[in-house]
């Protein structure tokens, strides 16, 4: 069977996306080392475009690249004389159950899924965090150093360097490419998490920079968020974090008006909100639930689901969400979710109530996050104490770099009385 | 993989008395006999006080001779050990049951294997 050139770049990019990811980690797990996995796979992309319009397209191409990179992370380690231990490992890695497949069967099924153990190896907390970021978004998620670069604000040499010396540690100190141990899993799986939040949130709170680049964090969050579902299937922490992002990304279309400024959630139009993600995140809590073990990412998916449920601004039901901030607050003791608390005692108990707490918090470590002085012009300007609110809303805009929520405060701001 | 565990303690005024030294060595003893029941222990030896330290460059056949450590720090290296160990996560397991991790910290160092 012969086959043009485009045909064979074609089938090339399915391969490319289909298995990139499971190819990558079976290799990398195999000689504990991204790179030369991925310079194998690179290889083998490329001599399959050379030899398929040639020689006809193999009767299953995922297998014929699988292998083909593998003998090419072969190759190399012989000319780099690497331990015997890897190049066995190597040849080991053959998709030998090949024969017993039927004509109908996913290629892949015959290459071990060893995806788990690349997303704890990206995210292994002897890496500092934003190059666990990067290199999960690179080799996991596919994103080029370019598009990852971007969406952190960073010039692309110095994103494709910190990724080369994160492959380097990684290889150098010999970080594992296994699912840790039992007494360990819950921890490194807590490190795992908080990557996938980080990057959901890069895409989501859009401080800055190109919004295309932030929706695509966001879905690559949320598909990592579920592979690691699929893959430890019986962790609550997951299903809750993975809840929580679906809820937040269910309002992605409504959370920005028509000329780009952005919309609270009081104020968003509720039919925009996504209902196919908020179906999935309530199956999710429901099942996590069942597990009996409350954790951080439970409790917040718990208050974005107090949220959803709700079928108008008014009708939210704010006790609830405050009780869930008090119990939060007692597991992350931070300024921020003492903050959070505070808005939604605000809400639950009258302003008055809302301001006491405000007051309470440590006004000092909060001094440069803008929400804090949002939340504190909102309460005074429930109040009547136009004066103070137009201060603190003042104070807000002056620590917020996003435009559109400038404008939204400005738009706020104009809102309060002045005092006659 | 072999690995360097570099052991720092906080900077004290004075050294350790004899009989501070002696109440250190159980946990020390058994930190290496654990390591010894793993097949983890290679090597290991405390290093004498910063006070005895010499710094010796000889850059462009200059040889200048100085008291005192290459740095000065907070924390100073007391002594190493050089373990055997699966991978990273074999290793770090080792220097968190280190005394030192508990009141100084335990840097790990792959050794490089030039192999031949």
């Amino acid at each position: 069977m012969s086959t043009s050139g485009a045909d064979a770049a074609e089938q090339v990019a399915r391969c490319f996306r289909d298995d990139a990811g499971r190819t990558v980690a079976a290799l990398a797990r195999a000689v504990g080392d991204i790179e030369l996995a991925e310079d194998a796979l690179q290889d083998a992309y490329l001599a399959a475009l050379e030899r398929w319009p040639r020689d006809g397209f193999p009767a299953r191409p995922p297998a014929w690249i699988f292998t083909a990179a593998r003998n090419r992370a072969i190759d190399r380690l012989r000319r780099e004389r690497a331990g015997r231990e890897k190049l066995a490992r190597l040849t080991a890695l053959a998709p030998t159950a090949y024969a017993q497949l039927g004509d109908g069967d996913d290629a892949m099924q015959a290459i071990p899924d060893d995806r788990l153990s690349l997303i704890f190896a990206c995210c292994h907390p002897a890496l500092g965090i934003e190059a666990r970021i990067a290199l999960t978004l690179r080799t996991l998620a596919g994103l080029t150093v370019e598009e990852i670069a971007d969406a952190f604000l960073v010039p692309h040499a110095t994103m494709a360097q910190r990724l080369v010396r994160v492959k380097r540690k990684i290889r150098e100190s010999a970080i594992p490419f296994d699912v840790p141990a039992a007494e360990r899993l819950s921890e490194r799986l807590d490190d795992v998490c908080t990557v996938l939040y980080l990057i959901f949130n890069q895409g989501y709170a859009a401080t800055a920079g190109d919004r295309l680049i932030r929706h695509e964090l966001c879905d690559e969050a949320v598909r990592l968020g579920r592979v690691l579902n699929a893959l430890v299937p019986q962790e609550p922490e997951v299903m809750g974090l993975l809840a929580l992002m679906l809820y937040h990304d269910s309002r992605r279309d409504a959370r920005v008006a028509a000329d780009g400024s952005m919309v609270t959630l009081g104020e968003q139009d509720r039919t925009r909100w996504h209902p196919g993600k908020i179906a999935e995140a309530n199956l999710l809590i429901a099942r996590a639930v069942h597990h009996g073990v409350v954790g951080p990412y439970q409790l917040q998916a718990a208050i974005a689901f107090t949220h959803s449920r709700a079928t108008s601004a008014n009708d939210v039901d704010w006790p609830v969400i405050a009780e869930l901030y008090d119990h939060l607050e007692k597991m992350v003791p931070t300024p921020i979710v003492a903050l959070n608390r505070a808005v939604a005692i605000g809400f639950a108990h009258g302003a008055q109530a809302g301001l006491a707490a405000l007051d309470a918090l440590p006004a000092e470590s909060l001094a440069d996050y803008h929400p804090y002085h949002v939340a504190r012009a909102d309460a005074l300007a429930r109040l009547g104490r136009s004066t103070e609110a137009r201060a603190a809303y003042e104070a807000a805009i002056a620590r917020t770099q996003n435009d559109a929520e400038r404008a939204h405060l400005r738009g706020k701001l104009r809102a309060v009385e002045p005092p006659v | 993989m072999k690995y360097m565990l570099l052991i720092y303690g906080p900077h004290q005024e004075r050294e350790p008395t004899p009989e501070e030294w002696a109440a250190t060595m159980p946990a020390w003893e058994a930190f290496g006999n654990e390591l010894r029941s793993r097949g983890a222990y290679i090597d290991a030896a405390p290093l004498a006080g910063p006070a005895s330290a010499t710094t010796v460059r000889a850059h462009d056949g200059n040889r200048v001779v100085t008291d005192g450590p290459f740095a000065e720090t907070k924390e100073w290296l007391g002594g190493y050990y050089i373990i055997e160990a699966p991978s990273l996560d074999g290793a770090i397991e080792a220097a968190a049951m280190c005394p030192a991790a508990s009141y100084g910290s335990v840097e790990i160092r792959p050794i490089v294997d030039l192999g031949g």
